[in-house]
């Protein structure tokens, strides 16, 4: 059941050292306050997962919490590179990080499998391309019906999947509109889920071409007013683009990153940085 | 080149090679596309098109926004604008599946930071060791599955030695892989990279080998000064043309864009 409670309280439940944990949201709603969250409670050896790592996942990676990467493209979207994971996989800094690379088709198809209680996805993608031979998680299949060749990737199931949305009510169903990326199928893929929001309301307004989450498939609620922040949150914030410029210059030099790092995520509380 | 009526060429001092290689792109959008963007230059010319000749031109990004009317440039493909305005918006797991595998989309808009002589694109290492790359990139993103389902592709890149070379370190997204027939042995259901567009020129599939070979030089640029900007022996088109300079109307239009 979806149970509100503190977002501390949510990630000291839900993660654990060594879990494999998929935060979610495509450019919006990011979950960046629980990333903060998981580096402010020194979590060490996650496999996380993301299609897009971006600035959260750079800090999480500089920060030392992971030990794999699942992913499909990471960069700072619209401003370049991710220095922090560029350190960690050129130069094992501040802790090698073992990659698992894939598509965003892959990706998105991975979850897929796992939200449908399947073993494998299958799509037409990869063929002719150089991650066959460097991704195990990426094989042919032949279409037993039509003899067509194509690839299987298999299912993702985090044990903790992590999203932000906009709002939940107080029963716990959850409601997220806009950009509404993998959230789902990373929350119904992942064996304990954590959503934070925006606000707690008495009742969820019905909009139309929302994505409902009923509070059964949630296991924990944290409201976490502006924690997607620097993205953004349909309907209450802005994407704060001169953090992902600022975040350039920053990320670039370690002693400049710890320093930040030490400013803006150890040295705050939640309720501080929000 | 362009829909406009009554086209004022600019003087040539009067814009910059990076200007000329965006309006080319625009230009390359045919009214009525359906137009797979990434992010950075192919956005802005996709953009720009919509803004000049081809106000029906549908924007599709792979955040889920099908048919986003931005009004002003998306930093990222999942800018609010895009949500905002787009005649629907859904999962990625549908965009991808749902609207790009089966071949519902026909121009499909790609960058790269490395790009050979047949086309195919490395957006993810440089260096020949995948395990202890030289410089790590970003990856793969949509761009494998937009290169492969796309009815046709258009890569804008700039023109250097170190992006054009004679084999990728990496290949990310298949252009024409080894050369003409790979695309069918390998099962891939558009036709691949029809343009290559630089700051210098276009470059275009040669129809017998499908190796790329410069078809256009941009105005004041020499085809020599391309093929010393190419990592492999650049072959030139027996009919070799040189590209109508920007409008006044296509400057503006990609001024006030930015």
């Amino acid at each position: 059941m979806g149970v509100i409670t503190s977002l501390a309280d949510a990630i000291a439940e839900l993660v654990h050292d060594g879990d494999t944990v998929a935060l979610e949201g495509f450019t919006h709603l990011i979950p960046v306050a629980a990333g903060h969250e998981i580096i402010r409670q020194g979590r060490r050896d996650l496999t996380l997962v993301r299609m897009t790592p971006d600035i959260v996942y750079d800090q999480l990676i500089g920060a030392g919490c992971a030990r794999k990467l699942i992913f499909s493209w990471a960069g700072n979207p619209g401003v370049g590179s991710l220095h922090r994971f560029r350190d960690a996989v050129q130069h094992g800094w501040p802790t090698p990080l073992e990659i698992e690379e894939h598509s965003h088709a892959g990706m998105a198809n991975r979850y897929v499998a796992g939200a449908a209680g399947l073993p494998f996805a299958v799509l037409r993608g990869y063929r002719g391309t150089d991650l066959v031979a460097q991704t195990p998680t990426i094989a042919p299949i032949t279409c037993p019906f039509t003899g067509e060749v194509l690839t299987a990737v298999p299912a993702l199931t985090p044990d903790v999947g992590i999203v932000h949305a906009q709002r939940a009510d107080r029963a716990g169903n959850v409601q997220l509109w806009g950009i509404t990326g993998v959230q789902k199928e990373t929350v119904l893929a992942s064996r304990r889920s954590l959503v934070t929001v925006e606000e707690i309301v008495d009742e969820l307004e019905p909009r139309p071409g929302a994505v409902v989450l009923p509070s059964w498939t949630v296991t924990r609620i944290a409201e976490v007013p502006g924690g997607a922040h620097p993205s953004y949150a349909m309907g209450y914030s802005e994407r704060d683009n001169d953090y992902y410029q600022a975040w350039d210059t920053i990320s670039r030099d370690r002693a400049a990153f710890t320093a930040w790092l030490g400013e803006h995520v150890l040295g705050r509380s939640v309720e501080e940085a929000s | 080149m362009t829909a406009q009526a009554t086209p004022t060429p600019a003087g040539v001092a009067d814009w910059s090679s990076d200007e000329m290689m965006t309006i080319e792109a625009a230009r390359a959008l045919r009214d009525g596309t359906r137009c797979f963007v990434g992010i950075g230059r192919p956005s802005t010319a996709a953009n720009l098109a919509r803004r000049t000749h081809a106000p029906n031109l549908v924007l599709i990004y792979e955040s889920g926004t099908i048919g986003a009317k931005p009004g002003r440039l998306p930093l990222s493909i999942g800018d609010g604008v895009l949500a905002e305005t787009a005649d629907a918006v859904v999962s990625v797991p549908e965009i991808f599946n749902y609207w790009l595998q089966p071949g519902r989309i026909d121009v499909g808009f790609l960058g790269a930071a490395q790009l050979d002589r047949y086309g195919n694109i490395n957006t993810t290492v440089i260096g020949d060791d995948y395990a202890d790359p030289k410089v790590r990139l970003p990856g793969a993103g949509g761009a494998p599955e937009i290169a492969a389902s796309c009815r046709e592709v258009i890569v804008i890149v700039q023109h250097s030695r170190r992006a054009f070379v004679d084999r990728v370190d990496f290949v990310t997204s298949v252009g024409y892989g080894s050369g003409a027939g790979d695309r069918e042995r390998l099962g891939l259901t558009g036709r691949g990279p029809v343009r290559v567009i630089t700051d210098l020129g276009v470059l275009e599939p040669d129809p017998d080998t499908d190796e790329l070979i410069l078809t256009r030089v941009h105005p004041g640029v020499e085809p020599e000064q391309v093929r010393a900007a190419t990592g492999w022996h650049l072959a030139f088109a027996p009919d070799l043309a040189t590209t109508a300079p920007p409008t006044a109307e296509e400057l503006a239009a990609l001024r006030d864009l930015r």
